[in-house]
């Protein structure tokens, strides 16, 4: 369970160009809930998850993971349970290194990275059978460099890799805005079977509205640091994309956007 | 054939010495400067043991322990001290030429006559008769060979893994759950681990300790990386780490044939570190490295 309480975030504090961005701002996100975040840009979403990761500090309030105060906590700490994947899909992956070393990375998240040997013969199948089910050829390129791979065979080697090692939360940040509209849907369609899968909680922002519409079962609308639109079961169910492009479109106008 | 000799052996010292450039340069892409410093305080570290007679294998550990110990603090200084990278080592490099004088306490220091790692009683019986000439470099090439294959173990392992990915891919380290600043200590610490090993082993090829001895490391480091990694590059039969070794004993012999040649260009011997400068950028526009990163800043 995760929750924010009272949170606020100012920039350039102290200066001309202070924003308040969150003032107050309370999220409950319950265990294995599938969050999908929309709204236009400045509303703050990408900053909500900074804040949760802690690539940026929150000028007050609590970030509490199962009652625990994680507030203070560096950003590398907190991802010992998070799993975070990026809208660049650079981020996710080393690109000097072959997709095996990158997943013996990956796997080891979490323990300890000792002396052992980093390629292990037994884990190599494993890993194979794991590149198999993103149906991209991948299996077959345990030693090719990542960063030869194109960017939506990175982004779901990048997603696999988040969710390799035991976590709690998935952060998906607008993971599929950089990928042609059909990588898009392979990286969209593989992350619900992954979260379904994992049973892990997740957050996912996203510019897409239909992908919001049609995975997750919560919907947030955020604006201007606060959440405008919130339904989640039944109603975020029977939602459509046409229902929330008005509401969309409302405060996007309001913003002169 | 004595020129070839010494092109070898010192290749293969300052082949050493690169393995730790290499992982600072090429690894963590950290211009690291704290080897000018911490290679001759592997040498200083060399000649205060041999001239208190302690027995010369131990100058070895003795060294690369000291080099570790400068390195983590390069370190410290940079991630705890938020220094930019280049200054953290300015700032090694400066002190340590004071810790270097106050080790040996004097600027100069004759090894002559003295045991060393080359020169013992063990080393003379092993290798005597008629491999006598080539003592010193087959016991520099076991040392410098040992040391490339516990780097390579070494960045086999996982914790080798992270130091490979911090310089890829820093965030991807954070996200693993990982300190990405302890991991760039570590390796700082390897490096110049390394690097002043090299030192003590130039220390007993030379037999002398002088404090002017590091000025210039890093170029013949950096040079010796080039080499190996962008000119060698296309020898995909070696191992990088050898092909950093193989750069290194090539610009050795560049240097040698310079020198040779200089009197013919009115050189003398002072005129080294402009030839040294010379060739590393030669080098460097042989190699274009990194000229896509300059013209995008530039």
């Amino acid at each position: 369970m995760l929750e924010l309480r009272n949170m606020k975030k100012y920039y350039n504090p102290g200066t001309v160009n202070e924003l308040c961005l969150f003032q107050d701002f309370n999220l409950t996100i319950p265990d294995h809930q599938f969050v999908s975040v929309v709204g236009s840009n400045g509303s703050g979403k990408t900053s909500l998850l900074n804040l949760i990761c802690g690539s940026i500090c929150t000028d007050a309030g609590q970030i509490l993971v199962n009652g625990k105060d994680i507030a203070g906590k560096k950003e590398f700490e907190r991802h010992r349970n998070i799993g975070r994947v990026f809208q660049d899909p650079a981020k996710g992956t080393c690109p000097s290194m072959t997709i095996l070393e990158n997943m013996s990375i990956a796997d080891r998240k979490g323990s300890c990275y000792g002396l052992g040997r980093g390629k292990n013969k037994g884990k190599a199948g494993q890993y194979q059978e794991l590149l198999r089910g993103l149906g991209l050829g991948l299996e077959d390129k345990l030693e090719v460099k990542a960063g030869s791979l194109s960017g939506g065979q990175r982004q779901a080697l990048a997603l696999l890799m988040a969710t390799m090692a035991p976590i709690e939360f998935l952060i998906l940040d607008e993971h599929t805005a950089a990928l042609d509209p059909k990588t898009a849907e392979i990286v969209m369609e593989l992350t619900g079977k992954i979260v379904e899968e994992k049973q892990v909680t997740t957050i996912m922002v996203t510019h897409n509205l239909r992908y919001a519409v049609e995975y997750g079962d919560r919907l947030l609308m955020m604006h201007q640091g606060a959440a405008v639109m919130d339904c989640a079961g039944e109603e975020k169910a029977r939602l459509r994309v046409e229902d929330i492009l008005q509401t969309f479109n409302e405060i996007s106008i309001e913003c002169g956007n | 054939m004595a020129l070839l000799l010494s092109v070898f052996e010192q290749g293969l010292i300052y082949g050493v010495m690169a393995l730790g450039v290499y992982i600072t340069y090429k690894i963590l892409d950290f211009p690291d400067l704290t080897v000018d410093g911490s290679f001759p305080m592997g040498a200083a570290i060399a000649a205060v043991m041999i001239s208190g007679g302690a027995h010369p294998l131990l100058t070895l550990p003795a060294s690369f322990g000291a080099g570790v110990l400068a390195g983590a603090l390069t370190g410290v200084i940079h991630v705890t001290c938020k220094v930019r990278d280049l200054l953290s080592g300015i700032i090694m490099m400066t002190a340590l030429y004071t810790v270097n004088l106050r080790i040996t306490g004097k600027a100069n220091v004759p090894l002559y006559n003295k045991n060393t790692v080359f020169e013992n009683k063990a080393a003379e019986s092993l290798f005597g008769g008629a491999l006598a000439p080539f003592r010193t470099l087959i016991l520099i090439a076991v040392i410098a060979f040992g040391a490339k294959y516990l780097l390579d173990w070494y960045l086999g392992t996982h914790s080798g893994y992270l130091l490979r990915a911090v310089g890829d891919n820093s965030t991807f380290v954070t996200s693993m759950g990982v300190d990405k600043g302890k991991v760039k200590i570590i390796g700082l610490a390897i490096s110049n681990g390394l690097v002043a090993l090299g030192g003590c082993l130039f220390a007993q090829q030379q037999r002398f300790f002088d404090i002017s001895m590091g000025t210039g490391t890093v170029v013949i480091g950096l040079a010796s990386v080039i080499i190996g990694t962008s000119l060698l590059k296309k020898l995909t039969l070696f191992h990088v780490t050898t092909s950093v070794m193989a750069g290194s004993i090539l610009y050795k012999a560049c240097v040698a044939f310079a020198l040779r040649y200089m009197k013919a260009l009115n050189l003398q011997s002072k005129d080294l570190k402009l030839v040294t400068s010379v060739l590393f950028l030669l080098i460097l526009l042989m190699a274009q490295e990194r000229r896509k990163k300059v013209k995008a800043n530039a």
